[in-house]
């Protein structure tokens, strides 16, 4: 081998290798070899392109030059046309940096994610990782929560409930042990933010934590994370093992007098743990599920000890405020809602992907101007923002701006910052049941709203999807989602009725049904 | 993929006792138990409960209530496919409808033999769906022609 081999970039995150990344990175290994060229293949988080995938980048002295995407079969061809050089080639997209999708972009939290490799912690120092650690490790606990207020950061789980007011909760209590708990069961369809994070950029949530642990005089933290997510499990629990090895995590963080250990547990398939106090009961090792609040997890949260429990991207956004500062997180955003949004745009759709940017961006320029419109071609009819729970807006609507206020004064929600769109041919009626039918599925069964209303639901919509008494049926559906919104104990119950009701509401032709000839079925 | 070894009462302990020293050690401990033979079969629920200090009720609770432990051996193969509203968006509904169609696998027929293909709420691929989960490998764009050969490809291996 040479000296110094071309770094060739095959990611390894888990949507790219569904599109066949790994076929693509042993193909350039073996044709490198064949024609005995030295490559360094780096297997690096998705630069959140995921139209482009598998997207490969070769390192040149002009900067990093993308292709994609690309094919194991396309591989020779490459070779051929000497890519590792940066080459003309068909699959040539031009410089990473300078395109449109990662131009239009603010990547705080996602800076580093498809630029190093996930698992080096020499590339995520080199990129300015701990910075922030080291910036807390000088300040108080109270200057840390400070800071965080300062800030402006928003839960990004979906509540947006202010992040630095909940760390302020748990600084003050006194209690001989506290817990930090990441919410990493990001079940929502449609979203795939803190997948990409773990798999492309662990140290971050990692750092993000344990200045969590120091503001608040944590030593214990959990990462709850989803069973659905295989790939990214086994980068966090290589990531926290060469954490530990390092000195950053454990006994001592970075050689000072804090303690913080932290392990990563599987959920087990349950929805509902993505609502937090489910997800404590199911850490403790219980049926998730969900508690009664107050008391309020601050105070009482995982084994009754003061627990801060914050989304993934919450404590990603924390190393950044910290090295940059308070102000210069707020100084993004609009209106109330501070900082970057880490966007999700999925479903029917041409060019999806990962976009982070500031709050304000307008729907339509994210699914239109970046996503280029339906992947089926056919027009958009429905667009579903913040996960199951949250409302189907129609075409017209999309001009409204990605920022919780705005959503929620037209009865919709941001959730985790998921995006679905739907072409024309989707039956509105039908994705309403399925909102009943998912809660129903999901239920803690803890309250009655949520646990037979939910399957009232289903029941009501089968209803009049047969064309049977439908005005009075959609008469008991919205009771129903007026009694499952008023009395139900978390958001489970609380919000299935945003999909049923924004679907009856902006498509009531679809609920409008001749009743079906009887010899149908 | 490899075969599950039958139930072994002993090594369930050992796995039992191994992470009896966690913080809330229920899930772990049921993990690692499905893990090592493909299910937990109801013979854990008295070794958890005396490791754990629990109520039997509390650990067959905490079993019956998560989608993911099984409490029977499983079909060799496991096909997840992705029906959440992403997905449903780029026609996972007419995947299952094809299967069943042209393809004569029923989606979470239980008794379908040594393969299953059964229903998940996301797996955190939605802009490159339909999805699905095999084997810890996750495919994205998936038809029916492609579930259909994986479902073979298990019996083939099973």
């Amino acid at each position: 081998m040479s000296a110094n081999p071309v770094r060739i970039f095959v990611p390894v995150d888990a949507a790219a290798l569904s599109v066949g990344a790994e076929a693509v990175a042993q193909a350039i290994a073996s044709e490198a070899t064949k024609r005995g060229l030295s490559v360094e293949i780096v297997r690096n988080g998705s630069r959140g392109m995921l139209w482009l995938e598998p997207l490969v980048e070769v390192e040149t002295a002009e900067g990093r030059i993308a292709y994609g995407p690309v094919a194991a079969k396309d591989v020779p061809s490459l070779f051929d046309a000497d890519f590792a050089s940066g080459g003309a080639h068909p699959l040539r997209l031009g410089k990473t940096e300078e395109l449109d999708w990662m131009k239009r972009q603010q990547r705080l939290t996602f800076e580093r994610v498809g630029v190093i490799d996930p698992l080096s912690i020499a590339d995520y120092r080199a990129y300015g990782g701990f910075k922030g650690l080291e910036k807390a490790l000088s300040l108080t606990g109270g200057e840390i929560v400070d800071a965080v207020k300062a800030s402006g950061l928003r839960g990004r789980g979906g509540a947006g409930f202010p992040t630095g007011i909940k760390w302020k909760t748990v600084h003050d209590a006194s209690a001989t042990q506290k817990y930090i708990v990441c919410n990493a069961d990001e079940g929502d369809s449609g979203t795939f933010a803190d997948r990409m994070l773990f798999e492309g950029d662990p140290y971050l949530v990692i750092e993000g934590m344990t200045i969590a642990a120091i503001a608040v005089g944590a030593t214990r933290g959990y990462i709850y994370l989803r069973s659905e997510y295989p790939h990214a499990h086994r980068t966090l629990q290589r990531a926290i093992l060469k954490a530990e090895a390092a000195g950053l995590i454990g006994a001592s963080v970075l050689g000072s007098q804090h303690a913080f250990h932290l392990e990563v547990r599987l959920g087990a398939g349950a929805y509902i743990c993505g609502e937090e106090t489910s997800l404590l009961e199911s850490l403790e090792g219980k049926r998730a599920v969900v508690r009664a609040k107050p008391p309020l997890p601050a105070l009482q949260g995982l084994f009754g000890k003061p627990t801060v429990v914050n989304n993934v991207l919450s404590f990603a956004a924390v190393p950044w405020i910290m090295d940059h500062g308070a102000q210069a997180y707020a100084d993004c955003g609009m209106g109330r809602s501070r900082g970057t949004l880490p966007i999700q745009l999925g479903g029917n759709v041409r060019r999806g992907g990962l976009v982070e940017l500031a709050f304000g961006i307008s729907l339509r320029e994210i699914i239109e101007d970046m996503g280029g419109g339906t992947l089926s071609g056919r027009p958009i009819r429905a667009v579903q923002v913040g996960g199951p729970l949250g409302a189907y807006l129609t075409a017209g609507q999309l001009d409204v701006q990605m920022d919780y206020e705005a959503l929620a004064a037209m009865r919709a929600m941001l959730g985790h910052g998921g995006i679905v769109v739907f072409d024309d041919s989707v039956d509105m009626a039908r994705q309403a049941r399925f909102a009943m039918e998912f809660c129903a599925k999901e239920s803690c069964g803890k309250c009655t709203p949520c646990r037979i209303g939910a399957t009232r639901g289903v029941e009501v919509m089968d209803r009049i999807i047969a064309g049977t008494e439908v005005p009075e049926n959609i008469a008991v559906l919205r009771d129903l989602s007026k009694l499952m919104i008023d009395a139900s104990l978390c958001a489970m119950g609380g919000l299935t009725p945003m999909p049923v009701l924004s679907a009856l509401d902006h498509f009531p032709e679809d609920f409008d049904r001749p009743p079906l000839p009887l010899a149908a079925e | 993929m490899a075969g599950y070894p039958a139930w072994d009462q002993d090594s369930a302990r050992m796995i039992v006792a191994g992470l009896a020293h966690l913080e809330g050690a229920t899930l772990p401990m049921l993990h690692a138990l499905q893990d090592e033979f493909g299910y937990v079969d109801p013979q854990a629920v008295p070794l958890i409960a005396e490791a754990l200090n629990l109520s039997r009720a509390e650990v067959h609770g905490a079993i019956s209530f998560y989608h993911d432990f099984k409490t029977a051996p499983q079909p060799a193969r496991i096909v997840k496919l992705c029906r959440a509203e992403a997905c449903q968006a780029l026609g996972c509904e007419s995947v299952v409808d094809d299967l069943a169609r042209t393809h004569g696998i029923a989606v979470d027929d239980h008794h379908a033999g040594d393969a299953i293909v059964e229903t998940v709420y996301c797996l955190g691929n939605c802009a490159l769906g339909p999805s699905a989960l095999v084997d810890g490998e996750l495919i994205g764009r998936v038809d029916a022609a492609r579930i259909a050969g994986l479902c073979q490809h298990g019996r083939a291996h099973s």
